[in-house]
């Protein structure tokens, strides 16, 4: 069959594609809610607009419609491409794209209506969350089965990333969401209380570590080798970083629970698991940042090379502040203050979406057979993208532990020295500055999808031949 | 057997397993093996330059 004798690219190229609409249209919202802040009038009176609506629609956007996208098409890919093998099968890859597009336009649809199961990043309704289920089981028996039917005999260490991702995912999910609907559009949780919460953020944590870590971990180990042209700088640091991070990140999700009910031995537990952690997430990084060493110079030349290659710096920073942050008496201080904010996005912006980013100027041109229409767009893209992230997390920043220092003053006599609205009054020029970070960030998206708009425009889908199977050993 | 034992024999079980990981993957056995491995995605190259098309290069 000719089918068997190529790659699976159609797929790819469909999430690629979404990735970056999905890109633009959840940091327009993640843009518009940061303006609402700043300038709560934007609210226009109008329900369905309200930052309470628009803010895990804006989450669930970034994450789940651009990340996810991201994931099932660079994962998609490198399967492919390491294994020497075409996806299992066509009809379920295409399942998967359309049931997650599905899901991402009910999500657009129910959140602003208000409908939601009130947990964080996991908000969509019960309906919604079977349809989920069903996708991503859909897409463990694509990505496993193409594993399966490998002619490469080793399972490069990119594979081993994507592969936990997407069974932690699966079982997270599943888990968290279990629920009693009481109506169509309503449920009650299965857990109560405490366990609730700590299911809640068991699942929360674990969201940011193996959806928005491993995944894209993944990339990092194809695509960073591949853009570098020279091999990753040490398999054997690879291997043991995949199992420290298995090993420890499950534990950490007490740290969102710090001074709550639970009790104070699982905290704890919590907080020295995330410090642990430290060692396996700088390992990563050292191991993504030295596969230029020697090749330095390249950072010079390539732009996408170095979106790439700082993406992984600000995911050693995100990852040094985050066990930092799970300390008890930091937490004190940084908890429910925009600090947190400020941290999510050096993550989120800095790691997830640049290393996503750069991911797709090495990939789109391949799935086109076109060169990218402009390095010197790429450039610009990178230069507004950092300054970006670097105005949002440096606001975040003094926002934050602003916050945190004028809710814990007190008076000589024991009152509190501000009352809530004073600080939040004190908020408003670096809500500002905020906004502005987020702004320029979407405006390098924009010029991203403009010159990758240009790249393709006109291009006709790339074929690629899988090599003969005496490539393999 | 309480859980505390269960929860301390299963501490010591993943530490020494992830002891025995990193000594199974520094072993110099390993090495050949990992480097090839490491070569995976070189096997194949897909640079698109070959097909393009020549009004699309502005880079």
């Amino acid at each position: 069959m000719a089918d068997q004798l190529t790659y699976n690219y159609k797929v790819v190229r469909q999430f690629a594609i979404m990735t970056i609409v999905w890109g633009i249209v959840g940091m327009l919202v993640g843009v518009f809610i940061a303006a609402q802040l700043a300038w709560p009038v934007l609210n226009f009176d109008i329900p369905w607009l309200t930052f309470g609506r628009l803010r895990p629609l804006h989450t669930n956007a970034v994450i789940f419609a651009f990340g996810g996208s991201a994931l099932f098409a660079t994962s998609y890919y490198v399967v492919q491409r390491t294994c020497h093998v075409r996806l299992l099968s066509d009809t379920l890859a295409a399942v998967t794209f359309w049931g997650w597009q599905l899901i991402i336009v009910l999500a657009a649809i129910t959140l602003p209506l208000g409908l939601t199961q009130s947990k964080e990043y996991a908000e969509l309704i019960w309906p919604i969350d079977i349809l989920i289920a069903v996708v991503w089981v859909t897409y463990a028996i694509v990505f496993f089965g193409t594993i399966m039917k490998r002619r490469v005999q080793h399972i490069y260490v990119a594979n081993w990333f994507f592969g936990a991702f997407i069974i932690t995912i699966a079982i997270l999910h599943i888990f968290n969401s279990a629920a009693v609907p009481t109506s169509l559009l309503h449920s009650y949780s299965a857990y109560a209380g405490v366990q609730d919460a700590m299911v809640q953020w068991w699942y929360g944590h674990n969201a940011v570590g193996f959806f928005l870590t491993a995944g894209f971990l993944g990339m990092m180990y194809y695509f960073v080798p591949k853009q570098a042209n020279r091999p990753v700088y040490s398999y054997r640091l690879s291997v043991v970083h995949f199992w420290a991070l298995i090993f420890t990140y499950i534990w950490a999700g007490p740290h969102h629970l710090h001074y709550t009910a639970l009790p104070d031995w699982a905290q704890s537990l919590g907080m020295v698991m995330s410090l642990i952690l430290l060692a396996p997430s700088w390992g990563g990084m050292i191991n993504g940042i030295m596969t230029l060493s020697g090749a330095w110079e390249k950072l010079r030349t390539d732009p996408v090379l170095r979106l790439l290659i700082v993406s992984i710096s600000f995911y050693g920073m995100s990852t040094f502040e985050g066990p930092m942050m799970s300390i008890k008496t930091v937490n004190a201080l940084s908890h429910y203050t925009d600090w947190t904010i400020g941290h999510v996005h050096s993550g989120a912006l800095g790691w997830v979406a640049l290393i996503s980013m750069g991911s797709l100027y090495y990939l789109i041109p391949r799935l086109f057979d076109r060169t990218l229409y402009s390095l010197k767009l790429v450039e610009v893209h990178f230069w507004t993208a950092t300054i970006g992230i670097v105005l949002y997390i440096a606001s975040m920043w003094v926002a934050g532990i602003m916050q945190g220092l004028m809710w814990r003053a007190t008076n000589s006599d024991g009152t509190l020295t501000y009352s809530f609205v004073e600080s939040v009054q004190a908020m408003h020029p670096y809500f500002i500055v905020r906004f502005l970070g987020g702004a320029f960030f979407l405006v390098g998206a924009l010029v991203m999808a403009w010159n990758i708009w240009k790249t393709i425009a006109g291009a006709k889908p790339a074929t690629a031949t899988i090599p003969a199977p005496a490539a393999a050993h | 057997m309480d859980a505390s034992l269960i929860q301390s024999v299963w501490t010591v079980v993943v530490l020494v397993l992830f002891v025995g990981i990193v000594i199974w993957a520094w072993s110099s056995k390993r090495k050949q093996d990992f480097d090839e491995a490491a070569n995976i995605p070189f096997h194949e190259d897909e640079k698109p330059t070959e097909h393009t098309s020549k009004e699309n290069s502005h880079g």
